[in-house]
């Protein structure tokens, strides 16, 4: 089952994704999917089974007994009729009576083990999800932004949701029935062997027939899946694109194209799906003529083997008893086989997803940074070239430096390079050549949790988790009081919308009454910033959503909380730059311009220009 | 909720207990009656009625054929091998054959007849899905997070097919052949037939219990997969603010407790099952075990024939796929019963009564005798507000005179958005009246009125299509001119730089594009189509000062010609407006000119430039 979670809710804002030039972007197009190493999916598989061995073998041992006392009724019946029936003519009711219980005694048998194994498989099945869902988790955490940006997030969402779907219900349906089909055929034919090796012979042939067709069922259906799978994806872009669009949609009268197209696809969807129940039909309907028929011969040659003496009537009931039961599961091995190759292909996804390494890598031999002498740190861009995986370069060779606590606001058309800039100071990303350092120390040398405690990037984008607002903004710190959530709250000027919210801090922002607007939301961004109390603050675009009222709210709080910290300031706006002790404009990945907010605005250079602009159309 | 005392965690999509309400709408868990929900169905299934009816006629006669093998068998024992007579059994031989192969032929046929009218059945619920999501008011979407309906959409409905497909036809088949095959084994032997029909009692009452724990574990496994499912999205999502704060390590904690809560849920369900089955297989296998004792016995001393006993045996065995089935065909019917309330959950949703009703409905052309747009007394508050919380909009009184350009200032979250959004009728204003060329807007069709209205949302939303059909989406029948023209005033030019201009795919599925890019391809759209009115939120925050700069240059010439409402956070984009209204406390404070306002209002002056700071003074370039 294919469930593409797609991004947000219909509540939540679309994210713009981070500025990306062009390029960047067809880079993205290009790497549609990544590639599985050979053996991945095997070697996942592995891993995830590997440390439950021991249950599965208990597991294996218990259908083993219970297959083997299921499948002894038939026998026990030949049993009762051949020895039970003529003894209890002599008046010796001894061997019915073992007979009866011992058939008892097996079904007994046969029940209370099925029943713990099916727990105890159902219990190693949950533990092997979680296993998985965890390590995609984790992975897809782990990943660098790099990747992120590539693989888009309904793809790695529906890695974690639906692939898992898929695998689990392999283990919980297929799996369970593949083993007992396979034992139980095992069983059979050894027991018809045994009682009679003519007719066992006559029986074992069968399986070459029912071999062939489960082999052309399984070509044939395979295609009409992979159709099937194709048609739901799209089926599913579709809809959720339309859900989570819904506002253009009615505002743009989409609804009747929308439903044409939707029509379409739904379509395709059905065309695959009646091609697969029909697939399914001519399956059943071969397999089923070949166990009658097969069953109808053994019972003539039965029947001629009990004349001439050399058959016991018992025997050829228990065989077709026993013969029903061979074939009846066949059915239920061609849906085995669909879930089958659905797990095989979500399984390879997984471990393809799993087998991407990070980029930006943890150091192996982490340092730590020398204590720092006031709030802020130095920066340090080292000959830094950056180039993005499709060759085209962002910055060719950048070299800068940020005395610790100096607040350096840059500017620049959108694509020179600011954004990049900013990232790779947060190590989102690591440089292609060169290096990017804090107080001396290469970022690359330094552990997460000491590299987020000092520097910390406020994007545009303005995501809240669900949880309350005071949840959201203790992100930032995840030890802080509610005191110390609002006292950042109130130093950027959120303190007084959070308030009027129906439960205040603890308004739930998902729940009734938690609209939050646009640029509320990039004061609780700002909020969490603040709490976090860093030595290097990276705003990225931080104000676009706010209003003039707002950003100088911040602003104000920024003249205090930037004090002695390193501030990396990247607008759109020209307010902005005001707090600034610098000012860097950048082109084509270059600083063009450096100086001073006053330096600049008194030059002929493109900010002043720039700045002339802005102040007209200022009140 | 818990996590209010320990802020570490990171906030989380439901606490343990909150997982039903967290989602859509007080979704009631209360167990609807599965037989209920699956008979609401109907109507869908009905279309193939005979099909059905066929389906279940071929699976009747199939295992009626099945019944009779152990009777031919019995023929068989009791005559040919009996006495030793060959030539009487070639007649049976082939009855068994022609049984046999009835048999595979019949299976065949309920699949075949229904294969492609299932499909159909699928579809077309998820079309009626897909239509009422699309005709739901967007207070709705707003309420129900897409994931869910996703789910609806897909999984819920590979359900309700497989339904009808098996299930269905099996448990209407199932009871039957049990019946019959119960008859038979009384008119074989009734001692018997009674020993093998005693576990039916129990079995019956108990698949009843469980049906109904099983519908329980089964509904509240869905939503914890829902919310284990939530956590993921905004996970990844917000990768970039968890990354920036190097919170993923607490994120994965709350996960991991989502995921082991599933797992608890999940073994639950396991549990029942275990139980079902050992209840299932193990009653009638035990009986079974007494009947073959007392059959051997009857035999031997009680002059029964071995072909009879046969046939008893088989006649058994032959009923337990019918009763073992029951638990798992009754799962499959409370799962299928559960997806089809989820199903009706949604469309039994009310639309609004006006916008079904004028729908289709001729549309009435505008009255020219008062021309623009008014708002007279429109209040509004989100249907979902929290009691004693006070409306929204308060009373909106605010006319845009024929071709005027009017901006809509005010605070941060003081409901400009919405009060756009009910031109449309995105949103249903809660009263007054609103009035576009003197007519009411709820007089209008949906389809006229957004046909008149043009809108471009803050947020830009670019569909998986190319970049013409996402801008020629305001205007269908507009040419490659109007694109052009459209294109050049929304500082397109980017557009041309693409790796096919105009023809590449952007959205989800396409090329991604930077915020900057799509608003003003949204722009784009807004205007295409030369709109009698047009309605812009917002339509340059994402731009640089260069690009706004030229948009706005470009935009003049198009505000010009039509009546427009943009709201405006900056100075800037109020200088495109001829006058300004300013939003506050849930009214229109003041209407005038940028000037007037800037003299007469305190407000407005603040807002505008901050100015109300004091302690900003001279901080700001002037």
């Amino acid at each position: 089952m294919t469930t593409t979670v797609q991004p947000a809710t219909p509540a939540e804002d679309e994210l713009p994704p981070p500025e990306a030039d062009t390029q960047a972007a067809l880079a993205a197009a290009e790497d549609e999917d990544i590639p599985v190493p050979p053996g991945a999916a095997r070697a996942l598989l592995g891993q995830l089974l590997g440390p439950h061995r021991r249950r599965i073998t208990v597991a294996v041992l218990l259908i083993l007994i219970q297959q083997a006392a299921m499948q002894s009724g038939p026998l026990l019946v030949a049993v009762a009729m051949d020895r039970g029936i003529p003894a209890l003519r002599d008046h010796d009711s001894g061997p019915l009576i073992a007979v009866t219980a011992a058939y008892l005694g097996c079904a007994l048998v046969a029940t209370l083990l099925q029943r713990a194994f099916i727990r105890l498989s159902g219990r190693i099945n949950q533990d092997i999800l979680l296993d998985l869902r965890g390590r995609i988790f984790r992975h897809a955490q782990r990943l660098s932004l790099d990747f992120h940006e590539r693989y888009t997030s309904g793809r790695i969402i529906s890695r974690a949701t639906s692939d898992v779907d898929a695998l689990r219900e392999l283990l919980a349906e297929g799996l369970q029935e593949l083993l007992m089909v396979a034992l139980s055929v095992c069983y059979i034919t050894v027991v018809l062997l045994w009682m009679d090796w003519r007719l066992g012979l006559a029986a074992l042939v069968s399986f070459l027939p029912m071999y062939l067709i489960v082999r052309s069922f399984r070509r044939r259906s395979q295609k009409v899946y992979r159709r099937s799978r194709t048609a739901v994806a799209a089926l599913i872009v579709r809809f959720t694109e339309t859900m989570n669009g819904i506002r253009p949609v009615q505002a743009f009268r989409r609804e009747a194209a929308n439903e044409r197209a939707f029509g379409a696809v739904n379509r395709q969807s059905a065309d695959a799906t009646a091609d697969g129940l029909l697939e399914m039909a001519r399956y059943v309907g071969l397999s089923r003529t070949t166990a009658n028929v097969w069953i109808t011969g053994v019972v003539l040659v039965g029947a001629y083997l009990v004349t001439d003496g050399s058959l016991a009537l018992g025997v050829l009931t228990a065989f077709v008893l026993y013969l029903r039961r061979l074939y009846d599961p066949i059915d239920q091995l061609a849906m085995f086989l669909n879930s089958y190759q659905s797990a095989a292909a979500a399984l390879e996804k997984m471990a393809g997803l799993l087998a991407h390494e990070p980029s930006v890598a943890e150091p192996a031999e982490p340092v730590e940074l020398p204590a720092a002498a006031g709030k802020g740190r130095d920066v340090g861009f080292d000959g830094v070239r950056f180039a993005y995986r499709n060759g085209k370069e962002v910055l060719p060779a950048f070299d800068l430096v940020l005395p610790a606590g100096q607040t350096v606001a840059v500017v620049g058309a959108t694509g020179a390079g600011k954004s990049t800039l900013a990232k790779l100071l947060a190590r989102f990303y690591d440089p292609t050549d060169g290096r990017v350092a804090l107080d001396g120390v290469d970022l690359r040398d330094l552990a997460t949790p000491e590299l987020r405690r000092n520097v910390v990037m406020v994007t545009q984008e303005s995501f809240l988790f669900s949880g309350t607002v005071a949840e959201n903004i203790a992100i930032g710190k995840p030890d802080a009081t509610r005191a110390e959530v609002e006292a950042a709250a109130r130093a950027i000027g959120a303190h007084e919308f959070i308030a009027e919210l129906p439960d205040g801090y603890d308004t739930d922002v998902r729940k009734r009454g938690g609209r939050i607007s646009a640029g509320q939301r990039q004061l609780v961004a700002f909020a969490r910033a603040l709490l976090a109390d860093p030595a290097v603050l990276i705003l990225d675009e931080a104000t676009s959503s706010l209003d003039v009222p707002g950003e100088q709210a911040v602003q104000r709080a920024m003249r205090t909380v930037l004090a002695g910290r390193t501030a990396v300031i990247i607008a759109h706006r020209l307010s902005t730059v005001e707090i600034a002790d610098r000012v860097l404009v950048m082109d084509l990945g270059r600083v063009v311009e450096d100086g001073t907010p006053a330096e600049l605005i008194a030059g002929t250079g493109r900010f002043a220009a720039l700045h002339r602009t802005w102040r007209d159309s200022l009140v | 909720m818990a996590e209010n005392q320990n802020p570490a965690a990171p906030p989380t999509p439901a606490d343990a207990d909150g997982a039903s309400t967290e989602h859509p709408p007080e979704s009631p868990p209360a167990r609807h009656s599965t037989v209920r929900a699956l008979l609401r169905l109907w109507p869908y299934a009905r279309v193939a009625r005979w099909r059905i009816a066929g389906s279940v006629a071929a699976a009747g006669l199939a295992s009626l054929s099945v019944l009779a093998v152990p009777m031919v068998l019995r023929r068989i024992v009791d005559g040919p091998i009996a006495h030793h007579d060959l030539a009487a059994l070639r007649p049976l031989i082939g009855l068994l054959l022609v049984l046999g192969l009835a048999e595979a032929a019949l299976f065949y046929t309920r699949r075949v007849i229904l294969a492609r009218p299932m499909a159909g059945v699928e579809t077309a619920m998820r079309g009626d899905l897909y239509a009422k999501l699309q005709r739901l008011p967007v207070s709705f979407h707003d309420r129900w997070p897409s994931g869910q309906l996703l789910s609806r959409a897909t999984s819920d409905m590979f359900v309700m097919r497989l339904f009808f497909v098996f299930p269905l036809v099996f448990l209407i088949v199932n009871s039957t052949v049990f019946v019959t095959g119960t008859v038979l084994m009384f008119t074989l032997d009734w001692r018997l037939a009674l020993i093998t029909l005693v576990p039916a009692v129990p079995l019956i009452l108990y698949t009843r219990r469980f049906e109904g724990n099983y519908q329980t574990a089964s509904r509240m496994a869905q939503d914890q997969n829902g919310d284990l499912a939530t956590v993921v999205e905004e996970s990844i999502l917000g990768i970039r603010i968890l990354k920036a704060f190097g919170r993923h390590r607490s994120m994965a904690e709350e996960f991991r407790q989502h995921s082991g809560e599933l797992r608890t849920t999940e073994l639950r369900k396991a549990g029942l099952l275990a139980n079902l089955w050992a209840v299932i297989v193990g009653l009638p296998e035990l009986a079974l075990g007494c009947a073959l004792a007392v059959g051997a016995w009857q035999v031997a001393e009680d002059g029964m024939s071995a072909g009879t006993l046969v046939a008893f045996l088989s006649t058994a065995l032959a009923l337990r796929w019918p009763v073992e089935s029951l638990g798992w065909l009754l799962g499959f019917a409370a799962e299928a019963g559960s997806a089809a309330n989820r199903f009706f959950e949604v469309m039994d949703e009310p639309e609004p009564s006006s916008l079904a009703a004028a729908e289709g409905a001729p549309s009435g052309a505008p009255a020219a005798d008062d021309p623009g747009i008014r708002f007279t007394g429109v209040r509004f508050r989100y249907p979902d507000a929290p009691e004693g919380t006070p409306d929204l909009l308060t009373g909106i009184d605010l006319h845009v005179r024929p071709g005027e350009t009017m901006a809509l200032v005010g605070a941060t979250g003081c409901g400009k958005t919405t009060l756009t959004a009910l031109i449309p009728r995105l949103y249903e204003a809660t009263a007054g009246s609103i009035t576009l060329d003197g007519t009411d807007i709820r007089d209008l069709s949906r389809l006229r009125l957004r046909e008149l209205v043009s809108v471009a949302f803050e947020e830009p939303t670019l569909f998986s299509a190319s970049v013409r059909e996402n801008v020629l989406m305001g205007a269908p029948e507009a040419d490659e001119e109007r694109l052009a023209t459209a294109l050049a005033t929304a500082q397109a030019g980017f557009v041309a730089g693409l790796p096919e201009g105009a023809d590449t795919q952007v959205g989800e599925q396409g090329l991604s594009l930077s915020g900057g890019q799509r608003q003003r391809l949204a722009l784009a759209r807004a205007v295409v189509g030369d709109p009698r009115f047009l309605v812009l939120d917002d339509p340059l925050s994402a731009l640089d000062v260069h690009t706004e700069a030229l948009v706005e240059q470009a935009l003049r010439t198009v505000l010009a010609s039509t009546t427009a409402l943009v709201v405006a956070h900056r100075p800037s984009t109020v200088l495109l407006a001829d006058r300004v209204a300013l939003l506050a406390d849930g009214r229109i404070e003041a209407v005038g000119t940028h000037q007037e306002l800037l003299h007469s209002s305190p407000a407005y002056r603040a807002l505008m430039s901050g100015e109300a700071a004091p302690e900003l003074e001279g901080s700001l370039p002037r």
